[in-house]
């Protein structure tokens, strides 16, 4: 039936609930309540999407795969989960880790945002790709013919992830090169269980494998295998290997203990739950810390270490408390400059606005106190009245500049951007004929939905560039001449 | 005898009798097209007189305001008349010259127009006499006819030609039907032999040959209706005699009419035109062949082909009626057979009746248009109206024997005393009177004569196979086997047309609705590959022809068609060729399986489909196979072919099943084979009824759309999804739906049937080439070239290969989503993307014109692939730009600027007041749309600002267009047509319908009100000409604007407009917004404005009328550029419509049809127009960053003022495309050809100069309007003043408002016929009583006066209620009061909605769109009573007890008024009898009062279905008149 062009009006808005953050912040567990009791609500919720005749959740101002949002609302109003779930993996293959982790700029070019409450598009997302998984809808889809050229994939990241499935579902041989013990890299090694549970990703990456991709892992490229041999042995390379260049503090005191990157600190953690490790380095448990920056990574930082028995977390960023309603300057459909506040922030951390660090002060090697002035850039009345704090641990969560420099000292062939990334053509192929990139290698650090979005179109484009008729290469990818032993990966 | 002939006239030119222009630019002389008055006179016992012959001709200077004339006021656009030939006048000037004519009926007359050179003229006699000879024909002399060319008009002088009448003995032939074959190969074979001559093919064009005839003569010419008995001396010699007449005055729709194009031809004269004209060329050119070789013999194929291409439709009709009479058929039964009346649907017909004209139609396909025809064949003479009665015909028998037929009554003014009869013709009527049986012969006694002859119902038992009876239609399709997704792909359905277009079929039987306009570019434009039907545009009727109203109207629409050879016109059918009925064009898998199997019907199946490996050369190898195919089976004898794209797999792609079905119906044709079979398409690709239409226009007679069946028993397999609804009934629904389109679009071009539209070939191509078109599709109009076979090819192989190429979603589950309604990325391409409209409101807001400069990037197509077809056009930068400050300020240039119409009730009345607002400050004009407008705007508020729109727009329904709201208009806006869904009216659902808006409209709130398609007073261009008159009446000081939708041959209609006096014309692109429309027609009617435009201005110069008209174009305008290109193809004012709508908040939901915009502009819900946050500010920005990058680009081409740049197209040209772009061979020169160079003269505006008739009135009634004094007056009428009363009227609401003045302040007392619009926009406090008769549109827009007509009374007129008044009574009313002490026409009270009415009996259509007031009939009532009827109440005298079948009940109920209704209702009705009585001292109402107990029974009380609910308990006057009418309504 056509859905009820009003509920818009007459249903409200409705997340799917997370739990208590007293309860949740002393384990790993999903923070969320589970899904399969909430679904029934979906429907209800789905129905407020009008099906705008320009839905702006499409647009560049909304979602980068550019998911069907009002076709699979529609279906989903009319509990059609199955076509719901056909018409999400048209345009995305990982719905469920966007499902969980997206941002969801569709959500804040949802023309429903325009007054503040978007339809809950992301937990639809969410609830189409859990109840497929959960009534077995998602299988693995063999190629339906099989080409004789062969590509292989560096990283196996959300964007690795992506190309390895689409070029495997056009039919061509598909090898992922992951340095850590599974594939997965940031989603496994980054993303906290209780964000996101390694089932979620397991999964997914069994689904690829019974597809016939295979996984090398634990093979650093650059070191254990080089980027020629990869090049000698397949038809064409596609490096996803992230942003992985950590922005640092160049400041007095960093060298003091208790500093620390926060993507060590979030991997170790991971690592430990995953088994791969015994124990932390360095475990925030009965520490006061410091996280300095004000993005989704540091929110991690402050949940892990709340989790890990922190005695109290800060927050510093270096940008004012943002308005709570928009600016003139800053209207729908543009990606709306508003205070918010993450997961994290709920389970409890002081935020401390518009300040930098000057210094870290510390005792025996150890940092002990933080001294901070006001940003030069804002006069925020929100400014921290404390000029310093007493802390024990400090974690830097204040972004990438561009790809590993490591990787990039062994491959002096490949050009970069001025921002780090490699440099790519029209095509996403790099400085090296048949070498492309895709992913926050290619656009810098960014979301998995873009992640996703890159994947795919290099997919596509390698694709193209194995069919061109100029296309000359091996007709088999050689193995032997390549160190180690390849083999599925099992997970 | 020598053949000499000679004459004093002066050779001025050897173009002799006059030639419209050849086809140049965007002109095409045969896109022209006429309307007239018409007229005969005749005495029914045959008595010859010349006073009969003098009187006809009075008759014809009295239609003289029906006819009209050029630039030239001298020269008329063709006057003619056709008599009995004067033997007494002949005889003795042929005795003169020494010839000796045989008796009456032994000898011809020829009246034939020659080129103005002896020589040359003596050459083509000389031709002629041979002719004549090689047949027997004694050619016994000839006469110079005696002219007087000092009463021509310089046009008509300059293009005069010799006319000379020859005289043509009966020679060696014995029966009179020898004779009349014989003249007629004479006449074609001289037509044929000077186009073979090589001397003489160069004047070929100029011999014409008025009449022919041992019967009849023909004096015509172009002439003004009051010069031709002055021009041709003999028709003022008393010798000249006739005892029947039939007369002719033309309104064309150009300037440069040519004398052969003058009615009468040599059987008839025609008020109208045929709709469907190529359809019944081609259909006559396919059985010509046999016909003419069994009507002449060997001289058959020598005079090929028999209908004559390159003249006037009606000449065409003419040629018909001739050799339908060649084939032994009496004049009328020819009429019956060209111009059925609808008989599908009319119970009333008895069998015999209806066997007869259902044996016509199996035989010839109707000539469908609208038509009043007066036919003579010397003998009888008679008039005869199409199906649907679009054009009037009034008569009137007198006492002395004389019957007067006319267009008009009055046009002879008959003595009072005289009059025995008062009547009309009704829809498919015909009258006759045989001068020789001397008597009168009715409809009923000629036709059920006619139908008695031969056993026709037998023939047809034993000939027609009913397809319902015998397959159930309901056998569900079957979706079994078909790799469904792949195929979808392949065929391009989309997932949003599965949703969005046959979900919404397969629900509810309706087609799907939606709303804004078509921002999405051309097919050929466009990135995706789009199905060929996409290239085609739906022709529609506009000004000179109505579109019909299928819904309401219903009754003449008949979609049956014949399967089968067609049967031979000269010899009965013969049993054993089956044919096929069916009741519509779409066929189930049950019946094509039935037509394939069954064992009589000789059947062949020819397949579509293509080998991929052959590439795209494949598809011109297939075509050629395919037309082999169809040869062969055609030639063995093959009934039906059924052309099939089943079977498309990897390896074979389909042939677009719409260039298959023309190419081989053309082929066919061509080869004298299309007779032999129908053609019936099977295919995949069809879904829409737009893709119906397409096809059947082109030549299938009926269409199986398997994939659509399909794809809908998919959408079913799921019962939770659809509501459990079936597969079964999701069919069911489907064929209603596409049938239900289908008739819409038909009924769009104002044709009824089905078997006239089947190849009419009523679409425009946009984008195919002319190769291809004039192979494939020759006569569909394809202007501007550009696609090849070979791109077609390669089209429809990348749909394929979209389908088949394995890819990373090759399971296929679904295909591509498409995007052609709703914006998708990657989908087709919109004009309105989120980037263009978020860029828009952030520059609307801020004022900033960068911002507005990276939208206008975006909407310009600057960095991307043009999307429309002025984006293919550069305005020419200057090597020497002007300096920016030298260019005119954009405080001028906003002046051009209007918003587009838009109702209140389409969008809120916050979205209105702010669109009036903001263009009131900038001097600029914002539109009302239909939706009237609150009297309380017209004061200005406190701050200065007016919230009055400067335009009011006068649309079909006429909701709230009072007298006071004309008055109170800058600019008076007749909408003809709306770019985005033109040939249709819309419907206000009731939801949106609130009290406000009820009371702005006259009607019931919660009530949806019904725009009819067609204005019921505009039928034709003197219809129009007589509604502009009207206003200007009304409103002297308006510019009266008319609204076009552009199409091919919008041109030939615009000349027609500024004939009829329209100052301005505005010409809207297909792309214009809607608040609700048919998907179809949203996307596929109208042709873009820059042709439309580009047309309208080049055949307007070429007329030199360009100088006399404003020029305005909208539809889909956003930005400088755009305005710029539209100026300089012509328009001089620009309107917007969606983009200001953008600056206000609008983000193109496309939900404007479900009252749910969410952002406040198209809605009425109180909480979302809550949410409405456009500010006037904003909406003046978008006009003035418009205006600045208009001054930019003006500048940079070298300009300083606007008005420099209109029709200025040297300063544009063509950006090349690459290669690979399938548009690239697109030519738009003929856009931008300029006939006439140099600069556009501005049209100045002078107010309108009544009448000196109504001058005086108005001069008369001044006591009345300064100091209040009671003003009686009495005088003379005649059917020349029209508008009688609405200039006063307008006097009367500029001094008094609404309210007008007391009632009795004026009386006004006339005695005559009244001519059209008596009493329209009447306001309160006049008084008009008439004793006598009046024509059509009685109190149009009555506005609270009051208007009584009464017969005069004289003993021999007796008490039968004669026919007082005319068609479309009441149009639009909304107070006041009539009584009629006689019958009216068609449509009494139509969009009645607020008067009293009371008449004696009416036509069909009665009461038609009325919601409110009352309306009283006190005789029968024709049929369709009640259509669409949602407001008010009527009063019907039941006396036959047959009421119920000659209502429509799809809305309304009716009671007997004793069984309920009240007191209340009695007394009321009683008192307005009461009333009636004391007006008009009827005898009908005193014998009703006389008995009123008794009578009173036999009244029946018909209320709307809706208000019945609201209000059963309460009388109607509570109910159903507002407090404030109640007064006036118990009082009138």
């Amino acid at each position: 039936m056509p859905n009820n062009p009003l509920a818009f009006m007459q249903v409200n808005r409705e997340k799917l609930p997370q739990r208590p953050p007293a309860s949740r912040q002393h384990d790993w567990d999903y923070i969320g309540e589970p899904l399969a009791a909430h679904r029934q609500s979906m429907p209800k919720q789905a129905s407020r999407c009008m099906d705008c005749g320009v839905p702006f959740c499409q647009s560049s101002y909304g979602c980068p795969v550019e998911n069907l949002i009002p076709d699979w609302n529609a279906l989903v109003t009319q509990s059609r989960w199955r076509e719901a779930l056909t018409s999400l993996h048209a345009t995305n293959n990982f719905p469920e880790f966007t499902g969980f982790l997206c941002p969801a700029p569709c959500e804040s070019a949802c023309v429903l945002n325009r007054e503040n409450a978007p339809v809950a598009i992301r937990d639809i997302e969410l609830q189409i790709i859990e109840q497929g998984f959960s009534s077995g809808w998602v299988a693995a889809q063999a190629p339906p013919v099989l080409r004789p050229r062969s590509v292989a994939i560096v990283g196996s990241g959300p964007a690795g992830l992506a190309a390895a499935q689409q070029l495997r579902r056009m039919g061509y041989g598909v090898t992922v090169f992951e340095r850590g013990a599974k594939p997965g890299g940031l989603l496994r090694y980054g993303i906290p269980d209780f964000k996101m549970p390694k089932l979620v990703l397991d999964r997914r990456i069994a689904q690829l494998v019974a597809e016939g991709v295979l996984f090398r892992c634990g093979v650093t490229v650059g070191t254990e295998v080089k980027l020629s041999d990869l090049r000698a042995s397949f038809d064409a390379v596609c490096l996803a290997i992230g942003a992985e260049q950590m922005r640092d503090l160049d400041i007095p005191g960093r060298e003091l203990g208790g500093v620390i990157q926060a993507m060590p600190y979030l991997s170790g953690q991971n690592r430990v739950l995953n088994g791969e490790k015994e124990a932390m380095d360095i475990d925030a448990a009965g520490k006061t810390v410091a996280v300095i920056g004000g993005g989704d990574t540091a929110s991690d930082c402050i949940a892990t270490a709340l989790r890990q028995g922190a005695k109290k977390v800060y927050e510093f960023s270096v940008i004012d408390q943002a308005p709570t309603e928009r600016s003139k300057s800053n209207p729908w459909p543009q990606w709306p400059a508003v205070f918010k506040s993450s997961y994290a922030h709920e389970e409890g951390c002081k935020r401390v606005w518009a300040v930098t660090a000057t210094h870290l002060e510390g005792e025996a090697g150890q940092v002990k106190r933080i001294h901070t002035t006001k940003s030069g850039t804002v006069t925020g009345s929100t400014a921290s009245d404390q000029p310093s704090l007493a802390v024990d641990l400090v974690i830097l969560a204040i972004g990438f500049t561009g790809v590993s420099q490591l990787f990039l000292a062994d491959h002096p062939d490949l050009n970069i951007r001025p921002n780090g990334t490699l440099a790519l053509d029209s095509n996403k192929m790099t400085s090296l004929p048949g070498v492309f990139a895709a992913g926050d290698a290619a656009r810098g650090a960014s979301l998995i939905v873009w992640a996703i979005a890159e994947g795919r179109q290099v997919a596509a484009n390698i694709a193209n560039f194995l069919e061109s008729s100029s296309f000359q290469g091996q007709s088999k990818p050689d193995f032997s001449s390549l160190p180690g032993e390849f083999t599925h990966c099992t997970v | 005898m020598t053949l000499a002939v000679t004459s004093d006239t002066p050779i001025e030119d050897h173009r002799l009798i006059g030639h419209q222009p050849e086809a140049q630019g965007l002109y095409d002389p045969r896109f022209e097209r006429d309307g007239c008055g018409i007229g005969a006179l005749v005495h029914i016992k045959g008595e010859r007189s010349h006073s009969l012959v003098q009187k006809a001709l009075l008759m014809l200077t009295n239609l003289r305001h029906r006819g009209a004339q050029g630039h030239d006021a001298a020269t008329g656009d063709g006057a003619g008349i056709i008599l009995q030939i004067p033997h007494h006048l002949f005889s003795a000037e042929l005795m003169l010259a020494g010839v000796l004519l045989p008796a009456p009926g032994d000898y011809a007359v020829g009246m034939v127009f020659l080129p103005r050179d002896d020589q040359t003229a003596t050459a083509i006699l000389t031709l002629f006499q041979t002719q004549c000879q090689r047949l027997g024909l004694d050619w016994l002399g000839q006469r110079l006819v005696p002219v007087d060319p000092a009463y021509l008009g310089q046009a008509g002088a300059a293009k005069a030609p010799w006319i000379v009448q020859i005289f043509i003995g009966r020679g060696s032939h014995t029966s009179s039907s020898a004779f009349t074959r014989s003249l007629f190969l004479a006449r074609r074979l001289l037509e044929k032999e000077l186009q073979l001559s090589p001397a003489l093919q160069q004047y070929a064009d100029d011999v014409h040959i008025a009449s022919l005839s041992a019967q009849t003569i023909v004096y015509k010419g172009l002439l003004l209706p009051e010069q031709l008995p002055h021009y041709y001396l003999d028709l003022s010699d008393p010798r000249l005699t006739s005892a029947l007449a039939a007369v002719h005055s033309r309104f064309s729709t150009n300037t440069f009419p040519a004398w052969k194009l003058a009615h009468p031809f040599h059987r008839l004269c025609h008020n109208g035109e045929i709709n469907t004209i190529r359809g019944n060329l081609n259909w006559m050119q396919a059985r010509e062949k046999v016909l003419a070789a069994e009507l002449f013999g060997d001289f058959g194929a020598e005079i090929l082909p028999l209908i004559r291409p390159h003249q006037s439709d009606s000449a065409c009709l003419d040629d018909a009626v001739e050799l339908l009479m060649l084939t032994g058929r009496s004049i009328t039964e020819a009429l019956q057979v060209l111009i059925p009346e609808a008989w599908q649907k009319n119970t009333w017909l008895d069998q015999a009746r209806r066997a007869h004209a259902e044996y016509n139609a199996t035989l010839m396909e109707p000539w469908d248009g609208p038509a009043a025809v007066c036919f003579t064949d010397g003998t009888i003479i008679g008039a005869t109206l199409d199906r649907n009665g679009l054009r009037p015909c009034r008569y009137t028998i007198t006492h002395d024997d004389l019957v007067i037929l006319a267009s008009e009554t009055g046009v002879l003014p008959v003595p009072s005393d005289q009059i025995k009869t008062l009547g009309r013709l009704r829809p498919g009527e015909m009258l006759v009177i045989d001068t020789k049986q001397g008597q009168i012969l009715h409809d009923r006694d000629l036709k059920n004569a006619a139908a008695k002859g031969p056993s026709y119902r037998h023939w047809l038992q034993s000939l027609l196979l009913p397809l319902v009876d015998i397959v159930d239609a309901k056998s569900p399709p079957s979706a079994k086997g078909l790799d469904l997704a792949r195929l979808q792909t392949a065929f391009g359905i989309t997932q949003e047309e599965l949703t969005k277009v046959l979900a919404p079929m397969a629900l509810s039987g309706e087609e799907a609705i939606s709303s804004m306009g078509d921002d999405t570019p051309l097919a050929v434009l466009s990135g995706q590959a789009r199905p060929l039907f996409d290239y085609f545009k739906q022709q529609f009727a506009q000004v000179t022809n109505p579109a019909i109203d299928a819904l309401r109207e219903d009754m003449v629409m008949s979609l049956t068609m014949y399967l089968g050879a067609k049967g031979s016109l000269t010899t009965p059918p013969s049993p054993r060729a089956h044919l096929i009925k069916s009741e519509h064009p779409v066929l189930t898998p049950g019946e094509v399986q039935f037509l394939r199997q069954h064992p009589s019907l000789a059947t062949s199946s020819l397949s579509l489909l293509f080998d991929v490996a052959s590439g795209p050369n494949g598809l011109h190898e297939a075509l050629e196979k395919l037309l082999n195919l169809a040869v062969r089976a055609a030639e063995n004898k093959a009934g039906l072919l059924i052309l099939s794209d089943r079977g498309v797999t990897t390896k074979q792609a389909a042939i677009p099943s719409l260039l298959a079905v023309s190419a081989v119906h053309h082929h066919l044709i061509k080869l004298g084979l299309r007779s032999h079979c129908d053609l019936i398409v099977e295919s995949g690709e069809v879904r829409s009824p737009h893709h119906l239409a397409c096809l059947i226009a082109h030549g299938a007679a009926a269409v199986h759309p398997y994939m659509a069946f399909a794809s809908i028993e998919t959408l079913c397999l799921d019962v939770d999804n659809y509501d459990g609804l079936d597969a079964g009934t999701a069919s069911t629904n489907y064929l209603k739906a596409m049938t239900k389109g289908l008739s819409k679009i038909l009924s769009k071009m104002g044709i009824s049937t089905l078997q006239s539209y089947c190849g009419s070939q009523l679409f425009e191509a946009i984008g195919l080439g002319s190769e291809l078109m004039q192979q494939y599709f020759p006569a569909t109009p394809g202007r501007l070239s550009g696609m090849t076979l070979l791109d077609l090819a390669q089209e429809t192989l990348r749909r394929h290969a979209n389908a088949f190429l394995p890819g990373p979603e090759a399971a296929k589950q679904l295909p591509p989503f498409g995007g052609l309604l709703h914006y998708r990325p990657h989908g087709e391409a919109h004009a309105w993307a989120p980037e263009t409209i978020a860029l828009l409101q952030e520059a609307t807001r801020s004022g900033k014109s960068q911002a507005f400069a990276r939208y206008s990037d975006h909407a310009n197509a600057t960095n991307a692939a043009p999307t429309m077809l002025r984006h293919l056009l550069a305005p020419i930068t200057s090597a020497q730009p002007t300096p920016l400050n030298e260019v005119e300020a954009a405080s001028l240039i906003v002046r051009r600027f209007t918003t587009g119409a838009m109702s209140l009730g389409a969008i809120s009345k916050e979205s209105h007041e702010t669109l009036a607002i903001a263009m009131n400050r900038m001097a600029s004009k914002s539109n009302t749309g239909e939706g009237g407008e609150d009297p309380a705007r017209f004061t200005p508020l406190a701050n200065g600002d007016s919230r009055s729109s400067a335009i009011k727009q006068i649309a079909s329904g006429r909701f709230g267009v009072t007298i006071n709201y004309l008055v109170h208009a800058e600019e008076l806006q007749i909408k003809i047509a709306q770019g985005a869904k033109p040939g249709e009216g819309g419907q206000l659902p009731g939801h949106k319908v609130d009290a406000e808006i009820a009371r702005l409209r006259y009607s019931t709130p919660g009530v949806q009100l019904i725009s009819p398609p067609p204005h019921h007073d505009i039928y034709s261009i003197e219809d129009l000409a007589q509604l502009i008159f009207d206003l200007k009446n009304a409103n002297p000081a308006a510019r009266i604007s008319v609204k076009l939708v552009a199409e091919a041959g919008i041109g030939a209609i615009a000349v027609g407009v500024v004939k009829a006096g329209a100052h301005k014309i505005l010409v809207s692109g297909d792309g214009g917004g809607t608040g609700a429309a048919p998907i179809t027609s949203l996307k596929h009617a109208g042709a873009p404005w820059e042709m439309g435009l580009a047309e309208v201005h080049q055949t307007l110069l070429l007329n030199h009328l360009r100088d006399r008209v404003v020029l305005e174009t909208d539809g889909q305008l956003r930005t400088g550029r755009d305005v710029v290109i539209a100026a300089m193809l012509g328009a001089d004012e620009f309107g917007f419509s969606t983009a200001p709508l953008v600056a206000q908040g609008c983000i193109m939901m496309r939900k404007c049809h479900l009252n749910t915009c969410p952002v406040g502009i198209a809605t009425q819900d109180p909480l979302l127009r809550a949410k409405f946050t456009g500010q006037p500010e904003h909406v003046v920005n978008f006009f003035f960053l418009v205006a600045e990058e208009v001054r930019n680009l003006m500048a940079s081409i070298g300009v300083t003022r606007v008005a420099d740049l209109v029709g200025q197209t040297q300063w544009l040209e063509q950006k090349q495309l690459p290669k690979a772009h399938k548009a690239h061979s697109i030519d738009l020169s003929k856009l931008l050809f300029k006939p006439v160079p140099g600069a556009i003269l501005a049209a100045d505006f002078t107010p309108f100069q009544p009448d000196d008739y109504d001058a005086t009135l108005l001069a008369q009634c001044q006591p009345a309007l300064i100091n209040g004094t009671q003003v009686v007056l009495s005088r003379k009428i005649t059917n020349a003043q029209r508008s009688t009363g609405t200039l006063v009227s307008g006097e009367i609401a500029r001094r008094f408002g609404a309210a007008g003045l007391p009632d009795g302040s004026i009386s006004l007392r006339f005695e005559g016929s009244a001519g059209q619009s008596f009493g329209a926009f009447l306001a309160g406090g006049i008084s008009l009583y008439l004793a006598g008769a009046a024509n059509d549109y009685v109190g149009k827009g009555l506005s609270g006066g009051r208007i009584v007509i009464a017969p005069s009374r004289h003993p021999g007129f007796g008490h039968d209620p004669q026919v007082l008044i005319g068609n479309t009574t009441l149009y639009g009313a909304t107070s006041g009061s009539l009584f009629i002490a006689g019958i009216a026409g068609e449509r009494f009270a139509v969009r009645n909605s607020g008067a009293l009415a009371v008449v004696e009996g009416i036509g069909d259509h009665g009461c038609e769109y009325m919601t409110g007031g009352v309306a009283v009939i006190l005789g029968p009532v024709g049929r369709n009573f009640g259509a669409g009827m949602s407001g008010g109440v009527a009063f019907v005298l039941d006396s036959d007890g047959l009421f119920h079948l000659r209502c429509n009940t799809a809305m309304i109920d009716f009671t007997r008024m004793s069984d309920e209704g009240g007191p209340a209702d009695s007394v009321l009705l009683k008192q307005i009898i009461t009333r009636h009585f004391g007006h008009t001292q009827s005898f009908k109402a005193q014998l009703l009062l006389s008995n009123w107990e008794w009578h009173l029974q036999r009244f029946v009380r018909v209320t709307p279905k809706k208000e019945k609910q609201v209000s059963t308990a309460q009388p109607f006057v509570l109910s159903s008149v507002r407090p404030q009418r109640r007064e006036a309504l118990t009082h009138a």
